[in-house]
């Protein structure tokens, strides 16, 4: 059977959901192998296993956190190689994370191969993977494939489940010779983002966000507030950001990140275009607005006209009370 | 010496029109208005703005597209850049990321530079690859998804918030930039740039003097196939009530009735 590579988005060992939807993927088209880089890579492999990984390549040299990119790319290139030269290579999966897709496509150029990115589903084919993407602020669909080399294929989070499908994951040293850029781009220092307790943006399965109509940093408590009640991730439109309210790092929307869960609630959000671009194809869409002119309604399964610094406070109460 | 600049910007269908696939499937740049991609705006003020610390420099606005792709050059150009080459040529139509990063990195060689400034992505293909693709066929650094730049000595350094944490990059010269929509607001033309622009010098090149091979590039020579594209169904009309005091508790009934409470 052929084999497919996947990309591990890790932190310290510790894997992170989207890699795990990756294998449920990968497994439609192959065998999946593992590709774990860097600090904690080798502690990777028993989660990997579980999921579907027959094999576990792992290299921890220290290139991986000092220099931006290009190690990893040539890390990819030798794994590419080591299973082509020993079988067949069905297709090149990685996480659609900033970084990855820039090394999905440096590696993609260096094999030959097309690159597709951000797919939201990944299905076999008899003439190889076809992915579908979702283009155009959401507004179409787009069944792509690659037509030269190994589909190098980036995936966005929430795109399949996490499914349990042992398999083997014997972890096997990965030899790497870094190419001459590899130390182009030195990584001078590093500052880890505080933890808020709450899940990633990108991989949760409710989001509450706030927009203008939150009005004011203090306020975002109340979204919080809600958050917390759901166990949900927070938030934020560029209006939100841009006005210092909320960090961009929580930005939903074009320019900041795509998510697609379970549950989105969009608090004093307008739903401009630049907005629905990041949070259309999210399943179920709620929003609270006190302009019912406002487009986000136009999106939603279900939606109030009113404060949101009466309606979220009360909602907000009214979950706790129901979770007792 | 001269800080030679090369800043890489992208004529795109306005995203509040109604974008569409033509028949061929590729992105239809005729019946939407187009313009020059926002997140480029960033890149060509950190351009600016660097230009401004460095004792001599030129920045030079580089773009791949048709006809009208002229105007976006007219808007970077009218926001203080000296000059501008525009890549034109039939067989382009229809060209992949890979394909793109190919005839700008022959243009960008062509031209001559120490300095690429690119946005983070395009606001149509939003793939946001196409620094990473120039930084490998350049064989420079490749200093990306930068919120902060700056220049001195050679060197370019900037800071790049990732996921789980915040990075500070150094390079040195040549290397490939690309900076977000947090490095920065973009500056409006002036009246007076707008009139300068007029002025400026717009190269255009072809295929042929970059010494491409049409089967290269355009939709026979990408790497990917689009086999079909179909307009996602609009979503269907939701219930929408006004809040009568009750709104908080009748959308926490709606949520239990959906099983997420």
């Amino acid at each position: 059977m052929a084999e497919v590579l996947v990309y591990v988005d890790h932190v310290d060992g510790a894997v992170r959901k989207p890699t795990l939807e990756l294998l449920t993927l990968a497994r439609r088209l192959g065998d999946p192998v593992a590709v774990a880089l860097g600090n904690g890579a080798a502690n990777t492999a028993a989660t990997l296993a579980e999921h579907g990984a027959v094999k576990v390549l792992t290299d921890e040299a220290a290139e991986y956190a000092d220099y931006l990119v290009v190690p990893k790319v040539d890390a990819l290139q030798a794994a590419v190689e080591v299973v082509s030269a020993a079988g067949s290579l069905a297709a090149v999966l990685v996480p659609s994370s900033a970084e990855a897709k820039e090394i999905a496509a440096r590696l993609a150029l260096r094999i030959g191969s097309g690159v597709i990115t951000d797919a939201v589903d990944v299905e076999a084919d008899d003439e190889g993977p076809v992915a579908t993407q979702s283009v155009f602020a959401a507004s179409y669909s787009t069944k792509t494939r690659v037509s030269k080399g190994t589909p190098v294929i980036t995936v966005k989070p929430n795109s399949a489940p996490v499914e349990a499908a042992p398999a083997a994951g014997a972890v096997e040293a990965l030899s790497v010779t870094f190419s001459a850029q590899a130390t182009g781009t030195k990584v001078t220092g590093r500052t880890p983002r505080e933890s808020t307790g709450r899940p990633e943006l990108t991989e949760a399965a409710i989001v509450v966000s706030g927009g203008r109509g939150v009005n004011g940093s203090e306020n975002f408590a109340i979204i919080e507030a809600l958050a917390d009640s759901l166990g949900a991730a927070v938030g934020a439109s560029r209006a939100a950001v841009d006005a210092g309210w909320y960090p961009h790092t929580n930005q939903v929307g074009q320019t900041g990140k795509s998510v697609s869960p379970q549950l989105y609630i969009a608090n004093g959000i307008s739903g401009a275009i630049q907005h629905r671009a990041g949070m259309q194809t999210s399943k179920t869409i709620v929003a609270v607005n006190k302009d019912a002119e406002a487009p986000i309604f136009d999106l939603v399964d279900y939606g109030v006209v009113g404060d949101l610094f009466e309606v979220v406070p009360q909602l907000t109460e009214e979950i706790k009370t129901r979770k007792g | 010496m001269s800080l030679r600049i090369v800043v890489t910007v992208k004529y795109v269908p306005d995203a509040t029109g109604d974008r569409h696939f033509a028949e061929d499937l590729t992105v239809d740049r005729d019946d939407v208005d187009g313009l020059l991609s926002e997140l480029d705006e960033y890149a060509v003020e950190q351009a600016l703005q660097i230009a401004d610390e460095a004792d001599d420099a030129e920045i030079t606005v580089l773009t791949v597209g048709p006809e009208d792709a002229k105007d976006a050059l007219r808007k970077a150009l009218s926001m203080g850049a000296d000059k501008a080459i525009h890549v034109e040529d039939d067989d382009l139509h229809g060209t992949d990321a890979v394909g793109t990063s190919l005839v700008l990195a022959k243009a960008i060689e062509k031209a001559g530079y120490d300095l690429v400034i690119s946005g983070m992505a395009s606001t149509d293909g939003t793939m946001g690859v196409l620094p990473a693709l120039l930084a490998e066929r350049l064989g420079v650094p490749q200093v990306t998804l930068l919120s902060e730049v700056s220049v001195a000595d050679g060197v370019v350094k900037g800071r790049r918030d990732g996921d789980s944490a915040s990075e500070q990059l150094e390079a040195s010269l040549p290397a490939v930039v690309s900076v977000t929509d947090q490095s920065g607001e973009a500056r409006y033309p002036s009246f007076k740039g707008i009139m300068a622009a007029k002025k400026k010098p717009v190269q255009s090149w072809d295929l042929e003097d970059l010494e491409i091979e049409a089967d290269e590039v355009g939709l026979e020579g990408s790497w990917t196939k689009v086999d079909s594209a179909t307009e996602r169904p609009a979503r269907t009309a939701g219930t929408i009530v006004k809040d009568e005091g009750e709104g908080g508790k009748q959308l926490a009934e709606f949520l239990v009735g959906q099983k997420f409470i």
